[in-house]
């Protein structure tokens, strides 16, 4: 009911004012000064200009300044600093000219009002000007671009050897994880193995997936390389760790990645925050259905010791399911057994 | 002014007119060849597309900003997307999203904008008769109505319209498994892109020839008004890239249809493996950015163009940097073909690729923040008038600015990987392009009402609805920012299921109601537009002491623009305040000759070569007239 009574006074009121202007108008046309050009309401207009100039800027001041800890996200990960930096960076450019560019624009509004006594200068090129403020951007943001640059390359390069390996696996609507095992690989899979007891998809002929186990979260170890593996199996998603600043569109059919370092435990940033209830959120971001926004996954960053005693603990599919192997051909049955037997 | 008028013909005249011919009602309103009424015809119905599009997103408002209200008031109009709790359905939540931005991209900035101000601007300020082609100018009116009847009847399918946002990526848009929207709502959606596509192309072949041969005599390129030039290198933009995006919706078509796998891949849905194999759901964005990008600058060029003559005119000086703001706008042009995959930085894109594309993004930016410049300095030292188009300028310009840095932060990969699909990016190209463009185009409408109808729209009226507009769009995309940086991920039906997000319930609240004040602050303007067409003061010719063209017409200009002879352009458009000269302004028609007191050193000596062309012109002239006689 809100919008609608909103919208009844809002009616209202433009009624009223429409009604003085009306008034007024014809009051003007009766004293013959519609044909003045300096008039009343260009001087108002001039002042408005002034008055949106400081009004907005306190506004924007005071609540960027007053919120900065709510919008700031805290950070998790190594690259996230460099790139929230870069941000900062960008930030404080942009500002300044932001800042200038709105003080120039309402500030001439007002200076330069019409003046019946005035005449404009004549002034209709300056190619000394031109070429300052084409040399000058560019300058500026080729400092930007490139810092960007080293960056980007640096967070896009591969993986080391040695980073975990995750699989994020996104389908309506939620995320299938997958660790690949002691050895840290994973097996192969084809979309066309999927069924019920085989979301993922997992080709069980290959001997690297009879260590594969699933988890309900993603648990990775803080100050270690960890690379996440993301595919899709039905449309498009994209995995977004929001505190890791890490962002990467899951697409069936060709699988993406993204390796990054976790730079603070869960149990951490929960002190820090000063929130017992704290987590580290994998979100959807690539639009993907009705359940888009409820795509939510877990991200547990342990400390290292805690991240091998977990792996350690975790059960294969195929132990916990050894119907998964039952067809296999006998050689490789048997060297299932062996894991499915394993203590 | 006695001069610049010659061509100010008092109405007896009128009637002996070649070109006059007798008009019924469907030929004169609705089947009309004349670029004025079809620039109206498009004018009419890109208010109509901007009213609904701008209603859906008041309705996808209430639902972010008002998450737990009870909308079982908008039964009535919504019925069943509306559940029994009174909650929006998500799917439709999608559905709006999708309509929205679909229908304020393609229906009311590229039609409603360009199509309204090409049509009308590009032969009153070139000096022609009308379109190179009529026909095909109409054909081309007419193609986008029947695409606006099919994207209109698709909000009341049963399965709801297309609801995979406004770019339908597929497979989200391939599958019907996947979406309901992706049924027949997509199906129409893509019929109805069709004939916009072909709508768009019809158009933008006529703009580009009319512009290059139906130029009146002495209006070289380098005297075209700023925005002719706008208008040209859009219709050019527009002609490349819009073929691209019908290539990437006929594959979507086949994938759709027909089986075929050209986006499609390994994908298992609804509990069965598909067949499709092979397919790249990135190429689709490849294509669909070939165009999405260039279509940033399809819809803004054009109202960047209206500023610089509605700024210049009312700064009572020339744009400062003609010459400057063409170049920038040509290098906008080129450039803005190739930065497409700025859009796609996380897509899975190779990151060399993603490098390539972050230089050539930021380079596009030194052109805009040239013209950015420029415009500062036309105002510095002007004389300024606060027309509301003149308001509705600087309000772009602001625009243009903020929306334009924030351009600085996306361009960049790195700082990219955060705010791909939240909020900043929402807020970022809503003021850059959405809101500027729209600024842009009701400049337009407010300084070019007087050339339509012949009549003034109420300046005061103009003066509230801009500054209720203006504040009102501030109020609504700024705070985004915040909400972006945040991390709030965008087309998001409800955000309290994250932690992180699980916030911002206040601001969200106000962002809607401020969007609901700005929506509702509309109709004012409609009430304005209709009631100033039959009511408002009689205009006189030149109500705002303009230069260009336009103005030397009748006040109601009839088939053919000009009683009698086009005129000659002997001057740029820009001759505001010039020294020496008695009045602010000198328009275009004044012969260099006939202003010896206010001619620049180089221009006194074009004068003799002025006069050499009129003489042998009036020879011309005579010839031809003792031929016909």
């Amino acid at each position: 009911m809100y919008g609608l009574l909103i919208s009844i006074g809002v009616i209202l009121l433009i009624l009223v004012i429409w009604m003085v202007y009306r008034i007024q108008t014809l009051i003007s046309v009766a004293k013959g000064s519609d044909k003045k050009i300096a008039t009343t309401s260009n001087k108002v207009n001039a002042f408005l200009m002034m008055v949106f100039l400081i009004g907005c800027g306190v506004l924007m001041f005071w609540y960027s300044i007053k919120e900065f800890d709510n919008y700031q996200m805290p950070i998790a990960s190594e690259h996230g600093i460099i790139t929230d930096r870069l941000f900062w960076i960008t930030m404080a450019v942009t500002g300044f000219i932001f800042i200038l560019t709105h003080i120039l624009l309402f500030w001439f509004s007002y200076h330069y009002q019409y003046r019946d006594d005035r005449r404009a200068a004549y002034y209709p090129d300056n190619n000394k000007l031109e070429i300052i403020w084409t040399l000058v951007p560019a300058v500026v943001l080729t400092v930007l671009v490139v810092s960007g640059w080293k960056a980007w390359s640096d967070i896009t390069a591969p993986a080391p050897e040695e980073a975990h390996v995750v699989e994020i696996m996104g389908y309506q609507f939620a995320w299938d994880i997958r660790y690949g095992g002691m050895d840290n690989t994973l097996g192969d899979y084809d979309y066309r193995l999927t069924n019920a007891t085989n979301s993922r998809g997992i080709d069980f002929t290959d001997k690297n997936s009879f260590d594969d186990f699933p988890s309900q979260n993603v648990v990775i170890p803080k100050g270690e390389p960890v690379l996440f593996k993301i595919r899709a199996r039905d449309v498009l998603h994209s995995v977004f760790a929001p505190h890791m600043r890490l962002k990467m569109d899951a697409v069936p059919g060709m699988p993406t990645r993204f390796w990054f370092v976790p730079n603070k435990t869960t149990e951490e940033m929960r002190t820090e925050l000063g929130d017992e209830e704290f987590e580290f959120e994998i979100a959807c971001t690539e639009v993907c259905g009705n359940g888009h926004f409820s795509m939510r996954k877990v991200i547990r960053v342990v400390e290292p010791d805690e991240y091998r005693t977990w792996l350690a603990e975790q059960t294969p599919f195929i132990k916990s399911n050894p119907d998964l192997v039952a067809d296999l051909p006998a050689d490789l049955k048997e060297l299932a057994e062996i894991y499915i037997n394993e203590e | 002014m006695a001069v610049a008028n010659v061509s100010a013909h008092d109405v007896s005249n009128h009637d002996h007119h070649d070109h006059e011919h007798k008009d019924n009602f469907i030929t004169k309103y609705i089947f009309s060849t004349d670029h004025k009424m079809i620039a109206k015809q498009y004018l009419i119905s890109g208010m109509f597309w901007a009213f609904i599009g701008g209603f859906l997103s008041v309705l996808f408002r209430l639902q972010l900003g008002f998450p737990d209200m009870d909308l079982s008031f908008l039964r009535p109009l919504l019925g069943g997307w509306i559940d029994a709790s009174g909650k929006l359905d998500p799917n439709f939540y999608l559905a709006l999203v999708t309509m929205h931005g679909t229908i304020m991209v393609f229906f009311v900035l590229t039609a409603g904008l360009s199509g309204t101000f090409s049509n009308f601007l590009i032969p009153l300020q070139i000096g022609a008769r009308d379109m190179a082609s009529g026909f095909m100018n109409m054909l081309s009116y007419w193609f986008f109505f029947i695409s606006g009847v099919i994207m209109f009847a698709s909000l009341f399918l049963e399965k709801g319209p297309a609801a995979g946002g406004w770019v339908v990526y597929p497979p989200l848009s391939a599958l019907e498994q996947a979406i309901p929207g992706s049924g027949l709502g997509m199906t129409l959606w893509l019929i109805a892109m069709t004939f916009f596509i072909a709508s768009s192309l019809m158009g933008g072949i006529n703009y580009i020839t009319t512009v290059i041969n139906l130029r009146t005599r002495g209006m070289s390129f380098s005297r075209l008004p700023l925005t002719i030039w706008a208008f040209f290198l859009t219709a050019v933009i527009g002609l490349l890239s819009f073929p691209v995006l019908f290539s990437a919706a006929l594959l979507l078509v086949f994938d759709r249809s027909f089986g075929t796998s050209f986006y499609l891949s390994d994908i298992y849905i609804g509990g069965e493996a598909l067949p499709n194999t092979g397919g790249s759901a990135v190429l689709y964005q490849h294509l669909f950015w070939f165009l999405g990008h260039p279509e940033v600058y399809i819809v803004l060029l054009p109202a960047l163009g209206i500023t610089s003559e509605i700024i210049a005119t009312n700064s009572r000086k020339p744009i400062f940097g003609y010459k400057a703001m063409i170049i920038s706008m040509l290098g906008i042009t080129i450039l803005s073909f190739v930065v497409w995959a700025h859009h796609m930085f996380v897509s899975g894109l190779n990151p060399f690729l993603g490098s390539i594309f972050m230089f050539l993004t930021l380079i596009i930016a030194v052109p805009s923040a040239v013209k950015v410049f420029n415009y500062l300095t036309t105002l510095w030292r002007g004389n300024l008038r606060f027309t509301p188009g003149m308001l509705f300028s600087i309000g772009l310009v602001s625009f243009f600015i903020s929306g334009g840095l924030t351009g600085i932060f996306l361009g960049n990969s790195a700082i990219d990987i955060q705010l791909h699909d939240t909020y900043f990016v929402v807020a970022h190209f809503h003021l850059v392009m959405g809101s500027a463009s729209f600024f842009g185009m009701m400049a337009g409408v407010y300084h070019w009402f007087p050339k339509m109808f012949g009549r003034m729209m109420d300046e005061k009226l103009g003066h509230v609805h801009f500054w209720l507009t203006f504040v009102g769009v501030y109020m609504v995309f700024f705070p985004m920012h915040y909400i972006g940086i945040a991390g709030f991920p965008r087309r998001y039906y409800s955000w309290t299921n994250f932690s992180f997000s699980d916030m911002y319930t206040d601001l969200n609240m106000f962002v809607s109601v401020a969007a609901i004040v700005t929506f509702v602050a509309q109709f004012i303007f409609i009430f304005n537009f209709f009631y100033s067409m039959y009511k408002g003061r009689k205009a006189s010719l030149n109500p705002w002491q303009s230069n260009t063209l336009e103005w030397t017409t009748p006040l109601h200009p009839g088939h053919g623009n000009w009683p009698g002879e086009i005129p000659a352009v002997y001057r740029w458009p820009y001759d505001y305040s010039k020294p020496g000269a008695r009045e602010d302004f000198i328009q275009q028609t004044v012969p260099l000759s006939a202003t010896p007191e206010s001619n620049l050193p180089h221009e006194n000596k074009l004068v003799q070569l002025e006069k050499e062309i009129m003489a042998e012109e009036g020879d011309v002239l005579v010839a031809n007239e003792s031929k016909e006689s």
